[in-house]
């Protein structure tokens, strides 16, 4: 009983993620359940930044070139590649892929620290940018359009619904997957390497090895969440490697709240939540966004997932 | 011939870096003194532009409406800093980059808001439309020309203003080691107020010059605040020589990449491999030099107190 006092919040969330496509169906906005799947993937996202930002203590500001590449796995294998367009094929290999980049562009960045490493990690996003823009064979300044959702077997994937319960499946996993991580040797050395690097360095960890692993793990489900708005979108263009969406990322990951499991999703909730109503009620919204995130800098320095902890104790 | 272009580029170069330098200057030592990374500093960059056109549209004078454009922009700049920055300098990095983006946001759909969607366009003042001819055979705008006496002159005051005077002193103190400055009985929260609403004149001054070169629009501080960010890592944090320098490399190798990158290309790919590399390796140019700077020098070419 206590157990459930104590999740109550997280048993309502999930209880009302499963219950989502029934219920816009029941009030008659179908149109929401893709609005509520672009929300879980930009939460995938946000929760890979936060095992970055939060948890490493890595502030990076280049995540959307992992995003937008594994956007791209899609979108090039659908053209070049139709045989293995296959969401069991495709999915994983978007992953690789880009685990692979972040492999590379990790060992570079992570010899520089601090406001170096923001700007390092954001040279290189902003390096892919500009050559998928150039990129003629695959749509250019224009992007790609796809012909149809990555086919998983029998599923009918073309149906919102259907995609969102995949979405959120995925998502469940990834978050499941971090809190296995977060618990482990790896996940405890990492955040000993937040707090302290010199430290956790003459305790002999090799805090490198560590970083890159925590940075590859991150980009690989960057590339997961990039993949799928290709699917859910049914297009990939180079804006999805541009800085503003790393940015909005981190946005999202500082309003949740940074090194909480939950934070980058809650964040990605409230924020899209918010621009979804407060757009209905004016076209400068941004202004009231913009001062709500200058209230939480000041009012609310742990995010979303403070407020929460705040009231338990 | 190819001599006139290789100086024309170097010209063009010259003065673009003349112009991120003096959005630069401001941003190394808010980044230097008080340790804060200000992503709208390139809305003060829009905000000049777009009161510096408005203003010249009220007045029928640029003469006149850059004065006038700047003080405007330095009393908004101190007034964020007054109300909002101060409360930020203690925090770290991340609060401050969500509450400088918030600011974006806010600035940009204000601007939105006033002036409207139209992006504005601003002709170059009579007297400097035509061309000088430096060199026989050298044509070169006269308002670019213009561009580049500014940037020089105001770079030499800045020097003269920073090593020379008690001020300058102060902020190279400030900048080197903020806890000893204040120690020392430096009052460093207006020192700072002061140097914010510098800077902010500077980013107006370079909207107001390069406003009848580009587009007035909302946004245009974003893509230039990158190119910002990217210089003062070059050239180190907080160190003005470091922002001269490097603003200086990062104008010559963008002009550079863009004017000689697709035609060198054309010469050694196929036509149509060379066609699409050329304009994003001119495009990636500056961001490969940063990685190999930073690649050899960690802290930038300059660092601050070394």
């Amino acid at each position: 009983m206590a157990w459930l006092i104590r999740h109550g919040w997280l048993i309502a969330a999930c209880l009302f993620a499963l219950a989502f496509p029934m219920l816009a169906t029941a009030v008659g906005q179908d149109f929401y359940i893709s609005v509520a799947s672009r929300v879980l993937i930009w939460g995938l996202l946000a929760t890979s930044l936060n095992l970055l930002v939060g948890t490493g203590g890595m502030v990076s500001m280049g995540h959307a070139a992992f995003f937008g590449f594994g956007a791209y796995v899609v979108g090039i294998v659908a053209l070049d590649a139709p045989q293995w367009s296959a969401a069991p094929v495709v999915l994983p290999l978007a992953i690789v892929a880009t685990g692979i980049l972040a492999f590379v562009i990790g060992a570079i960045c992570l010899r520089t620290r601090g406001v170096y490493f923001i700007m390092i990690t954001l040279a290189f996003a902003q390096m892919l940018f500009y050559i998928f823009v150039s990129l003629k064979g695959y749509g250019g300044d224009d992007g790609l359009p796809l012909a149809k959702r990555s086919p998983l077997g029998t599923l009918k994937m073309a149906d919102d619904t259907v995609f969102y319960y995949v979405v959120l499946a995925l998502l469940a996993l990834c978050l499941v997957f971090l809190a296995r991580l977060r618990d482990s040797r790896f996940g405890r050395v990492l955040r000993g390497i937040k707090d302290n690097e010199v430290r956790m360095e003459s305790l002999g960890y090799a805090t490198l090895r560590f970083k890159l692993t925590a940075f590859v793990i991150a980009g690989a489900m960057a590339g997961l969440a990039g993949a799928l708005m290709a699917n859910q979108n049914g297009f990939v263009s180079p804006n999805m490697l541009h800085w503003d969406l790393s940015g909005t990322a981190l946005v999202m990951v500082i309003l949740g709240g940074l090194g909480s499991l939950w934070g980058g999703l809650a964040g990605a909730v409230v924020f899209m939540v918010l621009e979804e109503v407060l757009t209905s009620f004016t076209s400068h919204w941004q202004i009231i966004l913009g001062l709500i995130l200058l209230g939480v800098v000041f009012f609310a320095p742990k995010g979303i997932a403070g407020l929460f902890a705040r009231k338990a104790r | 011939m190819t001599w006139i272009l290789f100086l024309e580029q170097c010209l063009n170069g010259l003065q673009f870096g003349l112009m991120l330098f003096l959005l630069v200057a401001g941003l190394t030592l808010i980044f230097g003194i008080m340790d804060l990374i200000n992503l709208a500093h390139g809305s003060l960059y829009m905000i000049g532009a777009y009161l510096v056109a408005t203003f010249t549209q009220a007045t029928g004078s640029f003469l006149l409406a850059v004065p006038l454009g700047l003080a405007a922009t330095a009393v908004i700049g101190m007034v964020v800093e007054a109300t909002v920055l101060r409360g930020l300098y203690k925090r770290d990095h991340l609060s401050q980059v969500l509450a400088t983006f918030a600011l974006i946001l806010i600035a940009n759909e204000s601007t939105r808001a006033i002036w409207g969607l139209q992006a504005l366009t601003l002709n170059v003042p009579e007297a400097l439309s035509g061309s000088v001819e430096l060199l026989p055979g050298l044509h070169y705008s006269a308002f670019r020309l213009a561009i580049i006496i500014v940037g020089l002159l105001v770079a030499a005051g800045l020097y003269f203003l920073v090593v020379r005077t008690r001020i300058g002193m102060l902020v190279r103190a400030g900048a080197s080691n903020r806890q000893m400055a204040t120690a020392m009985g430096t009052n460093i929260k207006w020192l700072f107020t002061a140097v914010f609403g510098a800077g902010a004149a500077l980013c107006a001054l370079a909207g107001a010059m390069l406003s009848p070169l580009l587009v007035v629009q909302v946004g245009m501080g974003e893509s230039i605040l990158i190119l910002a960010f990217v210089t003062v890592v070059i050239g180190g944090i907080g160190s003005m020589r470091g922002a001269f320098i490097g603003a200086l490399l990062v104008g010559i190798v963008d002009t550079f990449g863009r004017a000689f990158i697709p035609p060198l290309l054309r010469t050694i790919l196929p036509p149509a491999l060379a066609d699409a590399a050329g304009p994003s390796l001119a495009a990636i140019s500056i961001y490969l030099l940063m990685v190999i700077v930073l690649f050899w020098k960690p802290q930038g070419l300059f660092p601050a107190g070394s």
